[in-house]
């Protein structure tokens, strides 16, 4: 009993999470959002990684004020050289001394994880730095700039390649393609059911490899006469129309289409 | 749990493909009428002459009389045959599909004709010509004189396969054939194809005749007639000519119409100014009254299941729409709006009722759903009226007269049709004047 409501919950839970994840509107809401701006961030922190510019400005700074400290650092080995003279015994003050110059100096493996880092920067990345930074933010006003101009029909066009693998434009093409083609059966009375579903199979160059009415059993059932007279006029608009008008590239994305062919709005006239 | 892994990953894999579906919703088309090409029918060598028919032409002429038919629709475009590039027997045989889409039809029709031992022999077939294939293809046998009847079946099974509706190409229409000055008006029962042709007088034109009616199966007539002064509702035989009088009415009786079922005829009857609604059973003979009321009660019509009559009455002060069971029981008033209504006419599909509707001087067409609501006046005129269906209850026919002459003096009355959309008005070919058309139902039903 516990172990099958163990499976029944864990079935449950999957088909909610599968629901979730892959129904379509679920799917498109977060488009409306204007996520555009962070995707083009991304694509320019593969080369230069916004967080850490104003960090390196810093340490760029601080390793300009250490510049003085460096250089006496770069100096302290040979002193150090001295000190290992053989032929001088010093002295116990000159010792003490001697120590406090030693802990003056900048040895590398004493040199704090800041220093080191800064050291890493060569010069020349330092001011590539401040370009590319420069950039980012020249790049960010820019992309303002952009969202600001950019009209609703753009944000749906993106809304509508996501969904449908067309732009808005190449989807309106190919549907004032299939209107001129289509003689709306003109005697047929208004119903709101009278819609007829054609799954098509693209060659590359628009013609038709293979069309399908879906719900094709329809067509023969009693008392369907109006269907069959309309599915057959949709099949004619298509085959009159090829080669439809579809984009050079994206074959994948629209080799199978599906036309909704719906009179209600033509005939309600 | 291996599988559960694996039944999850591939529910993810195909749910995902099938949103990969591009869907484009297409929610407008082309208006214009279906272009069609109709071929001559290809008429066999073998054929022998039969009276005065033109053999040679008859193929020809057939195609003519199923073009006008689809042109008179307003749904089809018949393409100019000059413009055909294949001969009628080989199109009829095979057609090269390629090449009458070239002239941009999208359907043809073809056929041949053969007359031996006396009978005419026709066969046609139609073709869709974007998918390449036959939509259907019939043969009839029939008496070579029938040949415009052949050509009409054709049209109604063409039309009925393109657009789903019954045609209603091989059907009649009975009227009133006018002549004569208004005063001294000639009327005469006619009757013709629905094209204007073939027209037959049914009375002499002796005395008065109104507004006549088909029954359902096309052989009697119900009109009304003045003869001898009185005016009564007759029954006419259309084969034999014999003519009777409707019932013993001590008055005056008008507007009759058939029930559905051919056995009942359904009229007003007129006494002391009062008027009411009367049924009469062909068979029995007996005499119902359906409506009694002090005012004026006319213009029945029955619904196609013959559970309803609609009629006009003045009950409310001005002349509306009612309906009412066809025993007289739930009187309903269905008409509200500005104006006189009058001549209800039930259509053969039952869905709507066509009336003539006058307001401020002018008349109108119209169709109303049969509770009242979605009126919708099809067409406006100085004096129109009495509206008839075709049977596919798609197309009316009525009347419309028309001043003549410089003054207004003289005066005009012709048939017209009109599409219940509202669309293709025409006028209907008559030979003399004309009024108060009745469509038959199919004929070869």
């Amino acid at each position: 009993m516990i172990r099958s409501l163990i499976y029944s919950i864990t079935f449950h839970s999957v088909l909610v999470l599968l629901t979730i994840l892959s129904l379509p509107f679920m799917l498109r809401e977060p488009i409306d959002l204007p996520p555009i701006v962070s995707v083009e961030l991304i694509q320019i922190t593969d080369k230069t990684s916004i967080p850490y510019a104003p960090k390196a400005r810093k340490i760029i700074e601080e390793t300009k004020k250490k510049e003085v400290e460096r250089l006496v650092s770069e100096q302290a080995p040979p002193a150090a050289k001295a000190k290992e003279k053989p032929d001088r015994i010093p002295l116990p003050n000159e010792k003490k001394e001697e120590k406090k110059i030693v802990k003056k100096k900048q040895n590398p493996e004493e040199i704090k994880p800041e220093i080191r880092q800064a050291s890493e920067f060569e010069k020349k990345d330092i001011v590539d730095t401040n370009q590319i930074a420069a950039l980012i933010d020249k790049a960010k006003e820019e992309e303002a700039v952009k969202q600001k101009k950019e009209d609703k029909i753009t944000q749906s066009s993106q809304k509508n390649s996501f969904a449908t693998g067309l732009t808005l434009s190449q989807e309106d093409a190919l549907r004032a393609q299939i209107f001129g083609c289509w003689s709306v059966p003109l005697g047929l009375p208004y119903d709101e059911d009278l819609l007829v579903r054609i799954k098509l199979q693209l060659k590359k160059d628009g013609t038709i490899m293979r069309s399908e009415i879906l719900d094709h059993q329809r067509m023969n059932r009693p008392g369907q006469k109006f269907y069959k007279v309309l599915a057959e006029s949709a099949l004619r608009a298509v085959r009159l129309c090829q080669p439809l008008k579809v984009p050079p590239t994206g074959y994948d994305k629209w080799k199978d289409l599906q036309l909704n062919f719906n009179p209600a709005e033509m005939l309600k006239g | 749990m291996k599988k559960f892994f694996l039944i999850f990953v591939l529910n993810i894999f195909f749910i995902n493909k099938s949103f990969a579906l591009i869907e484009i919703d297409i929610t407008r088309g082309n208006l214009d009428p279906l272009p069609i090409a109709v071929s001559p029918l290809h008429v066999d060598i073998k054929s022998e002459n039969f009276d005065d028919l033109k053999i040679k032409d008859l193929g020809e002429n057939i195609s003519k009389i199923i073009e006008n038919n689809f042109r008179g629709t307003g749904l089809f475009n018949p393409l100019k045959k000059e413009a055909f590039v294949q001969k009628p027997d080989i199109a009829h045989l095979k057609p090269r599909f390629e090449d009458w889409r070239l002239i941009k039809a999208q359907a043809l029709v073809t056929g041949k004709l053969l007359i031996i031992d006396g009978k005419l022999k026709v066969e046609f077939r139609l073709w869709d010509l974007a998918a390449a294939k036959e939509m259907t293809a019939l043969a009839f046998t029939t008496t070579p004189s029938n040949w415009r009847r052949v050509a009409h079946i054709i049209s109604d099974k063409i039309y009925e396969r393109l657009t789903g509706e019954e045609g209603y190409f091989d059907t009649r229409i009975i009227y009133v054939a006018e002549s004569g000055p208004k005063n001294e008006r000639i009327k005469k029962l006619a009757i013709m194809d629905q094209d204007g042709a073939s027209t037959k007088y049914l009375t002499l034109g002796n005395e008065l005749v109104l507004t006549p009616r088909f029954n359902p199966n096309n052989q009697m007539v119900t009109y009304m007639s003045y003869f001898r002064n009185m005016p009564r509702v007759y029954l006419l035989d259309i084969e034999t000519g014999t003519q009777e009088v409707v019932g013993n009415f001590p008055g005056m009786t008008f507007a009759p119409r058939f029930s559905p079922d051919g056995k009942k005829i359904v009229m007003s009857f007129a006494k002391d100014g009062n008027s009411d609604i009367y049924t009469m059973d062909l068979d029995s003979r007996v005499v119902e009254r359906i409506t009694d009321h002090s005012s004026i009660d006319t213009s029945p019509s029955f619904s196609p299941d013959g559970k309803f009559i609609a009629f006009n009455s003045d009950r409310s002060g001005l002349q509306q729409i009612y309906v009412m069971r066809s025993d007289g029981s739930g009187v309903k008033r269905i008409t509200f709006g500005n104006g006189i209504y009058g001549t209800p006419v039930w259509s053969p599909r039952g869905d709507l009722i066509a009336f003539t509707k006058m307001r401020k001087g002018r008349f109108y067409i119209g169709v109303m759903r049969t509770d009242g609501s979605g009126e919708r006046l099809l067409t406006e005129n100085y004096y129109q009226e009495a509206p008839s269906w075709s049977p596919n209850g798609r197309v009316l026919v009525f009347y419309r007269e028309t001043k003549s002459g410089l003054k207004g003096e003289g005066f005009s009355a012709k048939l017209w049709s009109i599409d219940i959309t509202g669309y293709n008005e025409r006028r209907l070919q008559t030979e003399t004047d004309a009024s108060d058309p009745s469509w038959s139902s199919l004929l070869s039903k």
